[in-house]
């Protein structure tokens, strides 16, 4: 674990580059941690990444499949969204922490 | 201190020769689970593997309840060989399986194929094996890119950061 400043503020970050701490998000660090792995964050976005921060607030373990049943995006759009790593990156953007689900 | 080079993979090929279900799941989440890593991903089916991709039997695949020293009863005894051989055990038994694996979010061997192909992943059926079993591409699920012969499919596993998985 590393302190580390993201869009002016002071973050902790694991290793992995993902939040410890969901509530020390913002959009402007989305958007920068987006930036860094390559993705332009667009409102879609953002709505799949509230959904996520909802479902891991809520204690639910997140899988593609769940976001693809989810009614914002299918996972073809998921993939579109967020291109090799659509849960990977989506809960790094997020805030949240790395999945450990394997579907 | 010497520092080495990080060389990620970049590509698998993942074959399935089998057909009972935890040998095509098994096939499904490693290659669901690459083309979630951004790892470009091709998988073939071959022989009883087909069974895996044809339509008609993809979603009723079976765990054998017999000769599967690792079966085991709800609460960990082991699960007596004589009794897996009864008409509908294994029938049972594999449909227990999969509600288990639905409860993990693991979906029906359709919708993961279906998954797979979203994010890129290609899926092929060998072509000697559709003909040794008279299949044709319908039979196949939608999902299936095309029927190969083993030397196009090696074609496909070209690449210094391409790894051959046998499952």
């Amino acid at each position: 674990m590393s302190v580390k400043t993201i869009a002016g503020k002071q973050v902790n970050v694991s290793d992995d580059g993902y939040l410890e701490d969901m509530n020390q998000w913002n959009e402007d660090i989305a958007k920068e941690i987006a930036k860094e792995i390559g993705i332009e964050l667009t409102p879609k976005h953002f709505e799949v990444l509230n959904y996520l921060r909802d479902k891991h607030a809520a204690g639910e373990a997140l899988t593609i499949r769940k976001v693809g049943k989810s009614g914002i995006v299918d996972i073809k759009e998921l993939y579109v969204l967020f291109p090799k790593g659509p849960l990977k990156f989506s809960s790094q953007i997020a805030g949240i922490p790395k999945p450990t689900s394997c579907v | 201190m010497s520092k080495t080079e990080k060389k990620p993979l970049e590509k698998v090929c993942i074959i399935c020769a089998k057909g009972s279900l935890e040998d095509v799941y098994a096939t499904l989440v490693m290659a669901n689970g690459a083309v979630m890593e951004g790892i470009e991903t091709n998988v073939f089916f071959t022989f009883f593997g087909l069974d895996g991709i044809t339509k008609e039997r993809m979603n009723h695949l079976h765990t054998a309840t017999t000769g599967n020293p690792a079966m085991r009863m709800p609460g960990g005894i082991p699960f007596p060989t004589m009794l897996g051989g009864l008409p509908g055990v294994e029938t049972a038994v594999s449909s227990m399986m999969r509600k288990q694996m639905e409860e993990l979010d693991m979906p029906p061997v359709d919708e993961f194929l279906e998954m797979i192909t979203a994010g890129g992943g290609t899926i092929y059926a060998c072509k000697l094996a559709v003909d040794m079993f008279k299949l044709e591409k319908k039979d196949l699920s939608d999902e299936v890119t095309d029927i190969i012969t083993i030397g196009q499919f090696y074609e496909l596993c070209d690449g210094d950061r391409t790894q051959i998985i046998f499952t």
